[in-house]
């Protein structure tokens, strides 16, 4: 309820951001603030901080655009505006639909990419996506920028890539992965997070699939790719049955991984309904690679969206 | 969702409950809208978070993180040194005042003599989340910032959370004189009676189960205000109260002051569900430091704090059988329980487990019941009544055992069920736990319900959806006792003939501003408009009892009803006198009285006529009367929940296709707001059977102590409700009421449960625990996950 006192300053630049971080004590970057004050306020004294360098104002970190091929989102883009964006939706559906998936209409108005992703709660939505979009994350600090896949990005405990001092500033997509792309959401009752989350950014040609990049958050920690359903998806025309078979594979590829439980649903538990879980977004991402593939592309395909996002 | 019914639904139901607009302008039966409603949904309600004092200070708790632990010292230096901190005070504090400090309990109703709660910890703690010191700052910032620094030692014994484990030889031990935690043992009905049933009968079946811990999260947390004039000595407390006079009583013996001293305020409240009716150290450690810092002292839970330390609900683990012959009558029921109690008794929630057995036996007529309970004390948040208080956990067991025995004999449940309704001449009907059921009528509201949910259609439905998620449909039948105890009613016409009704209840979202508008409008013939009604200040309401366990309407509305008949009739005769006319031939119609010649008088001026006006000698002055109203005998409520579901075997998810609640509270003075109280009820009965669960790990640490770890039910998670009702008037009260105010958490949990149940009979599952999280659903199906 009532956090502890810190500074608060505000950039205008992500110059000045970086040496505000380098300058003062304990300082932490803050973007939408629902995740940071939310542990501010609850956590206690672990959770002090000396203070608060808020990048709202920082524009050019805001908005979807296209530079060159790649589709760029700068990491303090919203998730309504990640969303709603038209751009986003015909070249990396999958982080459109996980972004619409996030909490409800105020952390979507709130809540940032680049926040999501520095996070890295778990159970956040927008881990999957980045890892199917095939998203690399630029990262800007005291010495200069650098950029790390996203499947280098997430460490188990909700570590990341990003180093004190940095800041994650940009979410870059390749190509395009295209309308293609679905995530399906089994949410947590109680904070609304992510039980289950499957991403997939699927390519087909004439039916049949040609790419496919599948992920899952709130399973595994950290986050991970689920390469055996990939593999079984790609190549297979055998139409409706694909999703579903490929999908089994995802038991295979959590082997091994820590997964993540509690008491409304222990890891084991999450990891056994994983593949039904992904079979809906693999139906719903075959199903838009199909017609986009088949040229009739585009928001007209929301009829299969049911089989989607399915948060009940 | 959708809150409101089709309709044409409820008008047909209205039409058949009689409640039409025709009744001669009678506002009873009338589903008007609550006129609260506009200060509350646009903030200008007031909370007590909102009251505000000059130089108030802000006071923080401490709390345990051990859950069972000596305490060794608490080091509030740093705390104290603290710019803004004004104090910081642990039990040593409390003990050297004249205060008892310690918040009562019943101990006569228990088989051992426990001390009750200390407001803040004397040597030991007995659960995650106590309060063991107390920081008062300037500021609540300070004041938690003085949280943090204070140090506290604690030598950790041994956790016992589950009430089952606790009884065992290994288990710690919380208070001497109960060797085995069990608070007290209570057996109600006749035990060799119930052996001889079940010995007689074809069959037995036998089920156990666990009503799930819940805690109660009103919207508002706990919060007070106390202020302190040294120079008239007078103590008030503005708090979060469902009983500002039970309050005081518990405050003055906490206190050591005369209740007299003490004058408690509760203005809008946010939900309560029982737990802003318990005492807990939060309002008795702000009101003992503003007397002792001689400043306000303003304390309001965290929601966390809400969480560890506002008592927590139900906690049965229970054994039950059922005796059944092969015809489905049901020849006997019996129960064995163990109940958690936490930590400490907080006034009587220790005794209150034992009486749930009085409902065991429901709507059904059983012969022989036998029903045995040990309250048992654990390392846990207090458990005391909420929302329902017994009658959830008792229909819950008579109700899976009734579709246990509907499975074992082969019978449709819904034909079992109706096979032992108790027959409505059979009333009053006594139960062999000790109820006396008033009035019912059973039959009709099952009726309306197997027919609202079509229920003959989905059993011959194919056992699988086209989108192959199974399909079931479950039932509850039940009683829910309603209106003890005795309750006031003043009602008061000014001078100006506008009238004040004060009740000793108080609103925490029941709408008695406008149930009792309407029930007083009709009694004293004035418009509904120029009557106010005032609850919750113990300095305006002369006394009272406070609004709990489905009462309010019950006492509270028949004694406002009586006393707005006495000021009718002392009205009538002063009218009669001006008019110049017999009293009997006097009429009052809309705030004009009349004589047979056509002469008239309006009420306003035979108010002011009362006070001080022409009247007829030697009537007193004044234009008021109060009743102290105690029902002759309980009032039964009842009626039958029918749920239909779908279940997804392969990830576990339930979805609540329909629900459909019949009610039966007798006379339905504002239907509107019962729909409310049963929309919210089912909401919170949902809740306890999909998600809500207070877990605590092994060494007795809260796993769900926010609400992201706590699951509430959603607004997407709770189903349409559609609600019917059927009128059986209660014989023992004026108005023919019963209370409606729990009926939906009671209904609710057994009817999603046997729905689920009988969504997977097909697949051999005939047991599963709430919550049904989606993981117990699919354990059910599948077994261990990870195989
Ligand atoms: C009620 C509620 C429900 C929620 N439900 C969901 C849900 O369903 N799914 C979901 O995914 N999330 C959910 N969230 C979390 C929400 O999406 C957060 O907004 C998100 O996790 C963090 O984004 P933010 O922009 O608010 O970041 P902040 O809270 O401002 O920051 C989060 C962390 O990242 C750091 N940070 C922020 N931006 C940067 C940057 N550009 N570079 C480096 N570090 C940075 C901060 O210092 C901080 O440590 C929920 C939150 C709440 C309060």
């Amino acid at each position: 309820m009532f956090p502890p006192a810190f500074d608060y300053r505000r950039a205008g630049s992500v110059a000045e951001a970086l040496d505000l971080l380098a300058a003062l004590d304990d300082a932490r970057p803050l973007a939408g603030g629902h995740s940071l004050l939310p542990a501010l306020k609850t956590g206690g004294a672990d959770e002090r901080v000396g203070a608060v360098v808020d990048l709202s104002g920082i524009e050019r970190l805001d908005g979807v655009s296209v530079d060159g091929g790649e589709t760029v989102v700068g990491a303090l883009t919203t998730y309504a505006d990640l969303a709603s964006s038209a751009t986003l939706r015909e070249r990396a559906r999958v982080l459109a639909d996980a972004a619409g998936e996030v909490g409800d209409r105020q952390i979507r108005n709130r809540g940032t990419v680049g926040g999501n992703l520095a996070a890295a709660d778990p159970g956040a939505d927008l881990p999957a996506a980045a890892l199917a979009a095939d998203a690399t994350l630029r990262l800007e600090g005291p010495d200069g920028g650098r950029s790390v896949a996203a499947t280098e990005f997430f460490e188990p405990d909700g570590g990341t890539a990003v180093a004190d001092g940095e800041l994650l500033t940009e979410v870059r997509l390749p190509g395009a992965s295209g309308a293609g792309g679905a995530y399906a959401k089994k949410t947590h009752p109680a904070s609304g997070y992510a039980m289950v989350g499957v991403a997939a950014a699927v390519k087909a040609s004439e039916g049949v699939v040609t790419a496919a990049r599948v992920a899952v958050n709130g399973v595994t920690d950290p986050p991970t790719r689920l390469p055996g359903v990939e593999e079984a998806l790609v190549g297979d025309p055998t139409g409706a049955d694909a999703a579903e078979r490929a999908a089994a594979e995802a038991t295979a590829d959590r082997d091994g991984a820590t997964l993540v439980g509690d008491v409304h649903a222990s890891g084991a538990f999450r990891a056994e309904v994983l593949p039904a879980v992904a079979e809906r977004a693999l139906t719903t991402a075959v199903g838009r690679a199909r017609a986009d593939g088949d040229g009739d592309a585009g928001d007209e395909d929301d009829a299969d969206d049911a089989g989607a996002g399915g948060g009940r | 969702m959708s809150l409101t019914d089709a309709p044409d639904e409820q008008r047909e139901a209205d039409e058949a409950a009689g409640e039409t607009d025709d009744e001669g302008g009678k506002l009873v039966g009338q589903g008007i809208d609550r006129r609260e409603d506009a200060a509350l949904l646009t903030g200008r309600a007031t909370f007590t978070d909102d009251a505000d004092a000059p130089r108030v200070a802000h006071l923080a708790f401490v709390r345990s993180e051990e859950a069972h632990a000596d305490v060794e010292a608490v080091d509030t230096a740093a705390a104290e040194a603290l710019d803004g901190v004004l104090a910081a005070y642990t039990w040593a504090d409390v003990e050297a005042s004249d205060a008892p400090g310690v918040l009562p309990i019943s101990a006569e109703a228990l088989d051992c003599d426990p001390p009750g709660h200390p407001v803040l910890a004397r040597e030991r703690v007995r659960y995650h989340g106590q309060p063991v010191a107390a920081v008062v700052a300037e500021d609540r910032y300070t004041a938690r910032d003085g949280v943090e620094a204070v140090e506290v030692s604690y030598d950790p014994r041994p956790a016992v959370v589950d009430p089952v484990e606790a009884r065992g030889a290994d288990a710690p031990t919380l208070f001497e004189g109960a060797p085995d935690n069990v608070a007290v043992t209570t057996d109600l009905g006749d035990e060799a009676a119930t052996d001889a049933a079940f010995a007689a009968a074809d069959r037995t079946v036998e089920v156990k189960l666990e009503n799930n811990r819940l805690i109660a999260s009103a919207l508002e947390p706990r919060a007070a205000l106390a202020e302190y004039d040294a120079g008239s000595d007078e103590l008030t407390v503005t708090m979060t109260s469902q009983s500002p006079h039970g309050h005081r009583r518990k405050l003055s013996e906490t206190l050591g002051l005369p209740e007299r001293s003490i004058r408690v305020v509760a203005p809008s409240v946010g939900g309560g569900f029982g737990h802003k009716g318990h005492h807990h150290p939060g309002e008795a450690a702000a009101a003992w430091a503003a007397r002792r810092l001689g400043r306000p002292v303003k304390w309001t839970a965290t929601r966390s704090g809400n969480y560890l330390a506002g008592a927590h609900g139900r906690d049965h683990r229970t054994t039950a059988k059922i005796a059944v012959d092969d015809d489905g009558t049901i020849r006997g029921l019996r129960a064995d329980t163990d109940a958690g109690v936490g930590g400490y008794g907080l006034g009587g929630g220790a005794s209150l487990p034992g009486w749930y057995g009085s409902l065991l036996s429901s709507e059904y007529a059983v012969d022989a019941v036998h029903c045995r309970t040990r309250s048992v004390f654990t390392t846990t948040a207090p458990v005391h009544s909420y929302r329902g208080a017994g009658r959830p956990e008792a229909i819950y067991v008579t109700e899976r055992l009734v579709d246990a025995a509907a499975r074992e004999v082969g019978m449709d449940p819904a034909e079992l069920r109706r096979r032992n309704l108790i027959d409505p001449d059979a009333f009053p009907y006594e139960t062999p736990t000790g109820a006396t059921y008033d009035s019912g009528d059973y039959e009709p509201a099952l009726d309306v319900a197997l027919e609202a949910v079509d229920y003959e259609a989905v059993k011959a439905a194919p056992d699988r959806d086209d989108d192959g998620r199974y399909r079931g449909v479950g039932l509850a039948c039940m009683v829910e006792s309603t209106g003890s105890g005795f309750e006031t009613g003043l009602v008061r016409a000014h001078p100006d003939g506008t009238v004040t009704v004060y009740a000793g209840t108080h609103s925490h979202g029941q709408g008695h501003g406008t149930t009792y508008a309407q029930i007083v409008a009709d009694e004293l013939g004035v418009p509904y408009d120029d009557i106010e009604v005032a609850e919750g200040d113990t300095e305006r309401v002369p006394t009272g009892t406070g609004t709990f366990g489905s009462r309010s309407t019950v006492v509270g509305g028949n004694a406002v009803a009586e006393s707005a008949a006495d000021v009718r009739e002392k009205a009538t005769r002063i009218a009669a006198h001006r008019l110049d006319a017999d009293p009997a031939d006097v009429t009052l119609a809309d705030g004009t009285f009349s004589a047979p010649d056509g002469s008239a008088v309006g009420f306003a001026d035979v108010a002011a006529a009362a006070h001080g006006g022409d009247r007829p000698a030697g009537m007193p002055p004044g234009l008021e009367a109060t009743t102290a109203y105690e029902s002759e005998a309980t009032a039964y409520s009842f009626g039958t929940h029918a749920v239909e579901v779908r279940v997804d075997a392969d990830t576990g998810e339930v979805d609540v296709e329909t629900y459909v609640a019949v009610d039966d509270c007798g006379e339905r003075v504002n239907p509107t707001i019962l729909d409310g109280q049963v929309h919210g009820g089912v909401a919170q009965g949902v809740g306890q059977a999909r998600s809500e669960h207070a877990v605590y790990g092994d060494d007795g640490e809260l796993l769900t102590g926010s609400m992201d770890r706590y699951a509430l039910p959603r607004a997407a998670s709770v189903p349409h409700v559609e609600t019917r009702a059927t009128v059986t008037p209660s014989p023992h009260n004026d108005l023919g009421v019963k209370g409606i105010g729990e009926a939906g958490t009671i209904a609710a949990p057994p009817a999603v449960v046997n729905a689920v149940l009988d969504a997977l009979e097909p697949l051999g599952v005939d047991s599963v625990d709430m919550p049904l999280t989606d993981e117990r659903v699919w354990r059910a199906i599948h077994g261990e996950p990870g195989r």
